[in-house]
């Protein structure tokens, strides 16, 4: 099963590359660089997504405390971070030909920042407890805590700052964007999510096992 | 006994501990000090960069002094086997939260005081026309601090690198607190009436009420351990 997922997420990610090289067309304003946001916004997506699970599985571990809540938590928070940090490089890799900067303290790339750091604190402090009941306790209440401020921070930096598009995806009005960056997009997405759902099962299973021994 | 006395019972005992040892506030209030000489030492003698980084100045101050002293608030129980005590306490474990929280409020609320009045006399800044909405804002401010800081303190209280792990967990939540904080003094000490700063105080206010939610709720399972 989790063989078959890791299989599906390399052909979605060679479909990915195809789609965000081969298909899509040159970004007209940008030129080339504009690709990296097939890595960039699939990145932050699945990113979001770990976050979310790691909530989920926080409230659940407290409220039935069976482990295996814990070991979805600790694992996509792993995740969560890595993909947050390969939103920032990735970011920071594009900010640098069209905004002519590698960082700025605009209001989305400040708040992710502050998202990388809220969760590689709640990693070491998963670090550095040996005894996994009360590792679940304490790293489940970070992990709620880290999430539900979240919209809090999202607002704070908004105010105050405002260079980063808005959210074309997300956003309420009809997407923008030329449909086959869309398509090519997706394609990604999808891709993404896989690879995220293969990395999670590989580490909740390694995750079963260390606490076996 | 009913939950509000024994939030009050905790409370009591908290103040009544540091009124007779002093133990934190004057190591507080002269860490402050401290605090005071280096900002104008790393910013040199220049009073318009001074008065321009003041309210960033003044909060990071308050946060610095926040992680010292809320990083202790459990250690007493640690060190002397109370924690037994405090998980052995009948009913809503909130209640000692509450308490906790209060106390370090007070706390605080004493060390932010000096720390304001001595930015003034060294500064030479007029804080007496704002003081009112900068009272506000402190209060609001503290609240949020303390009450991210008091559950953490219990967390981080039985885990090795404490020191280390407290100000890693809490300085990255506090980020919205103190760009609202910042904000809004930095708006009243240039003279702005109190309704331009309001969308920072009900975001203040939000943030308050979110995290001593949290806490209430969260509490009981830290102190399990």
């Amino acid at each position: 099963m989790t063989r078959a997922l890791g299989w599906l997420a390399a052909l979605g990610l060679l479909a990915g590359l195809a789609a965000g090289f081969g298909y899509a067309p040159r970004e007209a304003v940008q030129g080339n660089v504009q690709r990296i946001m097939y890595l960039h916004v699939p990145s932050v997506l699945t990113a979001y997504l770990a976050f979310g699970l790691v909530l989920l599985g926080s409230i659940a571990y407290l409220a039935t405390r069976r482990p295996g809540w814990d070991r979805l938590a600790g694992s996509a928070a792993e995740i969560g971070v890595l993909f947050t940090g390969l939103t920032i490089v990735s970011g920071s890799i594009w900010g640098k030909p069209t905004w002519g900067t590698w960082w700025t303290w605009d209001a989305r790339l400040t708040s992710t920042a502050v998202l990388f750091c809220v969760y590689v604190g709640y990693l070491m402090l998963r670090g550095l407890i040996d005894d996994p009941e009360a590792r679940g306790r304490y790293a489940a209440v970070v992990g709620i805590l880290g999430a539900i401020n979240i919209p809090i921070v999202h607002f704070s930096v908004k105010w105050w700052r405002a260079l980063h598009q808005p959210s074309t995806i997300l956003g309420p009005e009809p997407s923008p964007i030329d449909p086959a960056i869309g398509l090519a997009l997706f394609v990604n997405w999808v891709a993404f999510t896989l690879l995220f759902a293969y990395f999670l099962s590989r580490r909740i299973e390694i995750a079963r096992l260390e606490e076996q021994t | 006994m009913t939950y509000a006395r024994r939030a009050w019972i905790i409370f009591y005992k908290d103040l009544l501990v540091e009124r007779r040892s002093k133990e934190q506030t004057n190591a507080l209030l002269f860490f402050c000090l401290l605090l005071l000489f280096l900002f104008q030492f790393a910013l040199g003698p220049d009073r318009d960069r001074l008065a321009a980084a003041l309210p960033g100045l003044l909060w990071l101050g308050f946060i610095l002094a926040g992680l010292l002293g809320l990083g202790r608030s459990f250690l007493a129980e640690r060190e002397n086997d109370c924690w037994e005590g405090l998980r052995l306490t009948p009913g809503d474990k909130s209640a000692i939260y509450l308490g906790k929280l209060a106390g370090n409020c007070v706390l605080m609320t004493a060390v932010e005081v000096v720390l304001v009045v001595l930015f003034g006399v060294f500064y030479n800044v007029d804080l007496w026309t704002p003081a009112a909405p900068l009272a506000l804002v402190l209060a609001l401010g503290t609240i949020g601090l303390a009450a991210v800081g008091t559950l953490f303190a219990a967390m981080t209280t039985q885990v090795r690198a404490r020191e280390l792990l407290f100000p890693v967990l809490l300085l990255p939540v506090q980020v919205p607190l103190l760009l609202a904080t910042v904000s809004a003094t930095q708006a009243l000490l240039l003279g702005q009436p109190l309704a331009d700063v309001a969308h920072w105080l009900k975001l203040l206010a939000g943030a308050d009420a979110v995290y001593v939610t949290i806490g209430l709720l969260t509490f009981e399972f830290v102190l399990e351990g």
